[in-house]
């Protein structure tokens, strides 16, 4: 098992390396510096500030420079657009909100998204399996920034139960629409996953050994068909973190929040190459991160990985 | 020993059943595939989705980038839906017919789930056939790579690649395009792994036929059936995929526009009193959606009989 | 009373192309400490009947008429009712040992599970028990390795494993569903001996499901010959195997290969195993008979006893099966 974890690391390592570098190779091969605005900067002033924020510097040195500070030190680097935060600043902000309504996201996804897909596989062709193959159906035309705009028309414009913005220190009424607006199409691809891996499992040959052994159908289920049922879930995991993460962007603009998403759109409109580095790189990392949890999850359940 | 003459009819049985199981896979699959009226009746509104994106222009009684000075703010009470203006759909904030637009987006939202679907499985398909077919250390690395690749999450840096070369529908295709291909390059490995080891490609390497060729005579054609069906299933993902940028404003640009820009541009105005503008868009987005996932759900059934 | 007594069963499977016919009315019973054969080609129907009787047909299958167990049916019963019967008093073993063990659980809990739940005994008890199942089969260092994963062994070690586990709570009845099909022919002999043991030893009544005729022969005291799931003939294997009274019996020991007799060519039965959606009306076996009789396709033979406790169904005169 250690052997395994190490190996993953292995691949983990340079993945996040490459990010970095390509990243900061996208940056500096980008036409005209962030400083070149509408009205030209003084030569003397702009050279200034290039000096300042090491742009001077040849780029082997600017990219060591940067991949050291971001790997010593975590630190990515001055803000170019507001010029008295530090990336980082502007991460410490954002970051605990997106974590937040992010983290929530995430549990009612897998917690609503395996019960709903195995109830629906246990209890084939009744009401409760329509249901969920319905809404696994639904969700998959209803992308978060459509549905956020359909849940604000109906909870906030017509029903006016919930604030239809803001964060406000993340109370509940707030988290509602954005961890639904969230979670809804991964929680119904899990939903599904879950329904068809537990129905093929069910058709497997050690299940019926399961059978033959007289054992109850509760034990059968829980016992020899949950594991190997949630390895598709689980490879599935990866790519829905992915896609909550790029979700959020559109959560923080619907809704306000105030998460990292919405820095990151107004540094892509800014050209605020540092703060958009700095956050790709952070989103990145923690989906290598993820990933590797991911695999060790993978190979704890089945025993054949851990070789 | 001289086959007696019940030996000889059952032979010719079974020879009839043969024939009988032996029509063509593909004549097959068209059987199964128009006897699943979902798919069926998700083609015909996917034909009337796209004659309305190539042909709704020779309807639409206004340009698409005309502005209608005069309903300029008083779009709530003008701007509504009615045959008799011309405006079937209403007018946007600025006064543009929303009919126009709404074709609009909807030739480009299909143009770019399209093309952008077509170049994740041409580049997906070579790549991975090619990863299966050599296999051993060439393999590895291919799939190490694509592995790798993977656990970026790739809209960020395509935003970020979109605010550096600038917003271009061409930096869209391209972008959404060299993302997509990894899942079709693991698909087609897959496939290719266990396409290798038939006889047909053996006989064709034991005859000393270049590798390139093999991939592409005798590889690439067995994986059709599953190409076209992950293609179909990929179109609305692209399709998504695009609207999500366009909805962020990263996407296409003004004037021109496409249904994730359009929805946007509604639920800025939800509450102006102009629901038209959110309505018509998302019907159309949803639909699309819709009658796709369809479309590839029949398409996989019908030439994947065992996953029924 | 036969231990099971199976009459008139019927096995129907529902599929997108129709109904599918796989089990056509077969009656037959076994005794206790009795070793029968169920002997076809694949589809014959032969392992449909096990799980039929067992409850254990996949979803799309009904299966109607009875199979009385101890004079009970276990078609009527209710999960609970077989649940308790399914491992204390029959046990199954199956074709592949590679699939039929879970791959994600150790050997360990796969075996006290069945004791813990039939016979109540606490996990450290059932584990020492299973240790000594394990041990009986042959598995070597069983005390360690009862606590690898199945993956660990290879396939005749995992089929003993399925032995060990099906015998924990001594049944009185073992189905093995080709249990020596998926292995090598060493192993093959040796797995068929382990379960001669084990009738000797336990006295345990065992359903032999086969296609191999050769595994059949030194084994079985009776064998029941099936096609298009019907019955061609039964009767006790020696005299099976002496004078077959079927045509489609004829076959089968023909084609079986033998080194002591120089045959040019190996011998088949020509044309293929019926299509159980579209049997024929008469005798399933027609359309590949080679004594094919001008009624034979039309009219269904009876099974009929004859000769010391034989039955056959065919149309054709015993005299003139050749």
């Amino acid at each position: 098992m250690t052997a395994y974890i190490i190996r993953r690391l292995a691949v983990a390592i340079p993945t996040l390396l490459i990010l970095v570098i390509l990243s900061f190779v996208l940056m500096y091969a980008a036409p005209g510096g962030p400083f070149n605005s509408e009205r030209p900067l003084p030569p003397a002033v702009l050279a200034n500030i290039e000096a300042k924020y090491g742009l001077d510097q040849p780029f082997w040195k600017q990219i060591v420079n940067y991949v050291v500070g971001v790997v010593t030190q975590f630190d990515f680097g001055p803000s170019f657009q507001y010029k008295d935060r530090s990336v980082n600043d502007i991460i410490a902000q954002g970051f605990p909100v997106t974590l937040t309504y992010g983290f929530w996201s995430f549990v009612v996804a897998v917690g609503v998204g395996v019960s709903l897909g195995v109830a629906a596989a246990i209890k084939q062709n009744s009401w409760l399996d329509y249901l969920a193959v319905g809404i696994s159906v639904g969700a998959q035309v209803l992308p978060n920034f459509v549905l956020a705009p359909l849940l604000v028309i109906v909870f906030t414009l017509w029903l006016d139960w919930l604030p239809g913005g803001g964060w406000n220190g993340g109370a509940w009424q707030n988290m509602v629409m954005p961890v639904i607006a969230l979670s809804t199409s991964y929680m119904a691809s899990i939903a599904r996953i879950t329904r068809s891996s537990m129905l093929e499992v069910l058709n497997t040959n050690f299940i019926r050994t399961a059978k033959a052994k007289g054992l109850p159908m509760r034990r059968v289920i829980w016992k020899h068909a949950l594991k190997p049922t949630m390895l598709p879930v689980i490879s599935y995991l990866g790519p829905a973190f992915v896609g909550m993460i790029t979700g959020s962007v559109v959560v923080d603009l619907i809704f306000s929040t105030g998460g990292i998403g919405q820095f990151f759109v107004n540094s892509a409109f800014n050209r605020d190459y540092s703060v958009i580095m700095g956050i790709t790189i952070l989103v990145g990392s923690l989906t290598i991160l993820f990933n590797l949890v991911v695999d060790i999850l993978y190979a704890w359940i089945d025993p054949k990985i851990r070789y | 020993m001289f086959p007696n003459k019940a030996t000889v009819e059952a032979l010719e049985d079974a020879a009839h059943m043969a024939e009988v199981q032996g029509r063509s896979l593909w004549g097959d699959a068209r059987e199964r595939f128009f006897k699943n009226r979902a798919a069926v009746v998700s083609l015909v509104v996917l034909i009337c989705i796209a004659a309305f994106g190539f042909l709704g222009e020779f309807v639409a009684q206004w340009e698409r980038d005309f502005v209608d000075f005069s309903l300029m703010g008083a779009n709530a009470t003008q701007g509504v839906p009615s045959f008799e203006t011309g405006h079937y759909f209403g007018t946007d904030a600025s006064g543009r017919d929303l009919f126009a637009r709404v074709v609009q987006g909807t030739r480009i939202s299909l143009m770019v789930g399209v093309v952008g679907a077509l170049v994740a499985v041409v580049v997906g398909t070579l790549y991975g056939a090619t990863a299966g077919y050599f296999g051993g250390r060439i393999d590895g690395i291919m799939m190490r790579t694509v592995d790798v690749l993977m656990s970026i999450p790739f809209m960020f840096v395509l935003i970020l690649m979109l605010v550096i070369f600038g917003r271009s529908l061409f930096m869209l295709f391209l972008g959404i395009g060299l993302i997509s291909w990894l899942d079709m390059a693991r698909i087609a490995r897959g496939q290719t792994l266990t396409i290798k080891n038939k006889e047909f490609v053996e006989v064709a390497f034991a005859t000393g036929v270049h590798p390139l060729k093999i991939i592409l005579r005798h590889i690439v054609p067995n994986l059709l059936g599953i190409v076209i069906v992950y293609a179909t299933l990929l179109v609305p993902s692209m399709i998504i995929f695009e609207s999500f940028i366009s909805f962020l404003g990263l996407g296409v640009q003004e004037p021109n526009t496409s249904l994730g820009a359009l929805i946007s541009e509604g639920n800025k105005n939800v509450g102006n009193g102009t629901p038209w503008q959110l309505a018509f868009p998302l019907f159309f987005f949803v639909i699309t959606i819709f009658a796709f996932f369809f479309v590839g759900d029949g398409l996989r059934d019908a030439l994947d009989p065992k996953d029924r | 009373m036969s231990l099971l007594e199976i009459d008139n069963m019927r096995v129907t499977f529902t599929t997108a192309d129709g109904d599918v016919n796989a089990v056509n009315g077969v009656s037959f019973g076994i005794d206790a400490g009795e070793t029968l054969a169920i002997v076809g080609e694949s589809g014959s129907g032969k392992s449909q009947t096990a799980f039929a009787a067992m409850g254990l047909l996949a979803k799309n299958g009904r299966a109607t008429g009875t199979a009385r167990f101890d004079g009970t049916d276990l078609l009527t019963m209710s999960q609970t009712q077989i649940n308790r019967i399914r491992s204390k008093e029959i046990a199954m073993i199956f074709q592949d040992p590679m699939t039929s063990l879970n791959p994600y659980i150790r050997i360990s809990e796969q075996m006290a599970e069945v004791l813990m739940l039939h016979n109540g005994l606490s996990k450290t008890d059932a584990i020492a028990e299973s240790v000594k199942m394990l041990d009986a089969v042959k598995i070597p260092d069983a005390r360690n390795r009862i606590r690898s994963f199945p993956h660990e062994f290879s396939g005749g070690m995992r089929q003993r494993i399925m032995i060990a586990m099906s015998l924990l709570c001594q049944p009185r009845l073992l189905i093995a569903d080709e249990p020596t099909t998926a292995l090598d022919v060493t192993v093959q002999a040796q797995i068929m001996q382990l379960l001669g043991e084990i009738r000797d030893d336990f006295g345990t009544a065992i359903i032999l499901i086969t296609h191999d005729l050769g595994v059949v022969a030194g084994f079985c005291d009776r064998t029941l010959v099936l096609y298009g799931g019907q019955i061609m003939e039964d009767g006790p294997t020696q005299a099976l195997f002496d004078n077959p009274s079927h045509p489609y019996t004829r076959g089968l020991l023909k084609a079986v290969p033998r080194l002591d007799r120089a045959e040019a060519e190996l011998l088949t039965i020509a044309g293929e195993p019926p299509d159980m959606s579209r049997l024929p009306q008469g005798c399933p076996f027609s359309p590949r008979c080679a004594q094919v009789q001008n009624t034979c396709p039309s009219l269904r033979p009876e099974l009929q006893a004859f000769g010391s406790e034989r039955r056959r169904a065919c149309l054709l005169p015993v005299e003139e099966v050749a």
